[in-house]
């Protein structure tokens, strides 16, 4: 592990040179622990795959004391075995209806659709990282064989919900935005919503479980039907 | 009680200091592109520090008290109209209900701030009223002023006015130096790249906006363009694979994966954001020591700095 400098008033702790599960849960439990340590001279902490990027108020305590603090963290969670964060299920409607890339994706791999389907939700994934728009959580790793480059013309609209793969990382958007990954369902639970406490159900640190839903059960748990009305170009 | 906006101009956000503490959910954190002209809007009211203003940038912004309060507008040099009368900048200003705001447009600097007494009093969303266009949050329904938006502000029939004198309020130049502390992949960067990027000036080019500043100038790529997407800082120099240098600002993306060579200081991106396209910079390496006394010395200077009182 290494503490680098980021900025005047930043460090960046490198836990790792690549993606490894036991690397994000020790993010996530070093972001927590330091939520908790660094109390007032905590500004933020962005947790990633392989980093965590802590930013501190320097006009409180200057980079030394601060950098003691991230030594004595990881000291700390070292110590106890890093706990695997949580295990949340998502819901998740998989048809071609719901997933326009599907068919592209099954033919990639050479399987059946439903194939395809079942090797999506085999496994639970990590989270690595949440960014590029408010709750978009980065999860992996997909199977090899359903790696897939990103589409070559973004879509200017991927619906809320949208769940897609790009290269070995799966996604659901969190809201309505363009988008190039390739999308294969609708899930109909809410990844980011400013108005709840948590806004967000998922932490870095998290592993995510897809549960297969029918198109019935899609709309009962409050799914857009307009989605499936007006299918996604 | 509010401000009526009448006409928003090219590009007028709410900002207060930021949003912080929701990095860990993809919230950037907005906030004042240049942090000491906001400060200063604030102060010659007596606001809170945090007190929500309306960054104008380019100019146009009209308008309209329905309330009567104080103003003051600080940063670029956008000519200040209050009823049709060209008024003094760095100078709180009485306005009645009816009152008519104009700003025109700047010779020097692009961003400008309007502050009023109280500050401006709309809805926090996650702690801050600052407007992340690209996150659709803050502001008025998280987006840019619009013809007829209403800003809530309180009433203030009293209140000393004060001036910032002429010789202390910051100057816009068209070329600055931006302190860099090294850090994150600076290892990457050989000592010929160092060189280069330290020692040549670089311009400005008209992408460049509250995400980031694009700048252009000698390639100083490090060869490496895989990189896991680590948390990006204010003030974060990219350098992707075409060696053109990128500094992130206050709406950057929270995570990103190209290279890093350091981070320019806060105080300087508050000069950056004030530039225009084909205006030129130049980077100078300081370390995180420097940066701390610089910060301090910039402080105690903001504090130190009397405001003038004046009548009326």
């Amino acid at each position: 592990m290494r503490i680098e400098v980021a900025s005047e008033n930043s460090f960046i702790i490198y836990f790792n040179d690549e993606i490894a599960a036991h690397t994000s849960a020790q993010i996530g439990a070093c972001a927590a622990y330091l939520r908790q340590s660094m109390g007032p001279l905590l500004v933020d902490l962005v947790p990633s795959y392989a980093s965590l990027l802590v930013i501190y108020h320097a006009n409180l305590a200057d980079h030394y004391v601060v950098k003691g603090l991230l030594r004595d963290a990881l000291t700390q969670i070292q110590d106890e075995a890093a706990s695997e964060g949580k295990l949340i299920h998502l819901p998740v409607y998989y048809s071609e209806e719901s997933g326009p890339d599907l068919q592209l994706l099954a033919q990639r791999a050479n399987l059946s659709i439903a194939e395809t389907i079942a090797l999506h939700h085999s496994m639970p994934y990590q989270v690595y990282a949440i960014g590029f728009a408010p709750g978009f959580a980065y999860l992996g790793e997909v199977d090899k064989l359903l790696a897939a480059p990103r589409i070559a013309t973004p879509r200017l609209k991927v619906p809320k919900g949208a769940v897609a793969i790009a290269d070995r990382q799966t996604a659901v958007y969190p809201s309505q935005s363009p988008g190039g990954w390739n999308l294969i369902g609708l899930c109909p639970s809410p990844m980011f919503n400013p108005e709840q406490d948590p806004p967000m159900p998922i932490s870095v640190g998290d592993q995510i479980k897809f549960e297969p839903i029918s198109r019935a059960e899609f709309l009962q748990q409050g799914g857009d039907e307009q989605l499936l009305l007006e299918p996604i170009a | 009680m509010s401000l009526r906006v009448a006409q928003p101009g090219l590009l007028s956000l709410l900002q207060d200091n930021g949003r912080f503490g929701a990095h860990n959910i993809g919230l950037t954190t907005g906030g004042p592109l240049d942090q000491e002209a906001f400060n200063w809007a604030n102060r010659l009211l007596g606001n809170d520090a945090n007190a929500c203003c309306i960054e104008a940038s380019f100019g146009g912004l009209q308008l309209e008290a329905q309330v009567d309060t104080y103003i003051a507008v600080t940063g670029a040099d956008m000519p200040l109209q209050i009823d049709g009368v060209e008024m003094d900048r760095w100078t709180s200003h009485k306005v009645t209900a009816g009152s008519k705001v104009s700003l025109g447009f700047a010779q020097h600097g692009t961003r400008s701030y309007v502050a009023v007494a109280g500050g401006l009093q709309t809805p926090e969303t996650f702690g801050s009223r600052s407007t992340v266009v690209r996150e659709k949050i803050g502001g008025i329904a998280g987006a840019k002023l619009t013809d007829n938006d209403i800003l809530d502000c309180e009433e203030t029939n009293t209140l000393q006015r004060y001036t910032l004198l002429e010789e202390q309020r910051p100057q816009y130049p068209s070329h600055v130096k931006l302190n860099v502390v090294l850090g994150y992949q600076e290892a990457l960067f050989d000592q010929h790249k160092k060189q280069i990027f330290f020692t040549s000036t670089y311009t400005m080019t008209d992408r460049a906006d509250r995400m980031g500043m694009r700048l252009e100038g000698p390639n100083v790529a490090c060869g490496t363009s895989q990189m896991l997407s680590e948390g990006i800082c204010h003030g974060a120099i990219q350098i992707p694979a075409d060696g053109q240098p990128i500094i992130l600002m206050n709406d950057r993306q929270t995570i990103g994966g190209y290279p890093k060579i350091g981070s320019v200081m806060a105080q300087d991106t508050a000069r950056l954001a004030q530039l225009r396209p084909g205006n030129t910079v130049e980077f100078c390496a300081i370390d995180i020591h420097d940066a701390h006394n610089l910060n301090a010395l910039a402080a105690h200077r903001f504090q130190r700095t009397q405001l003038h009182a004046i009548d009326g």
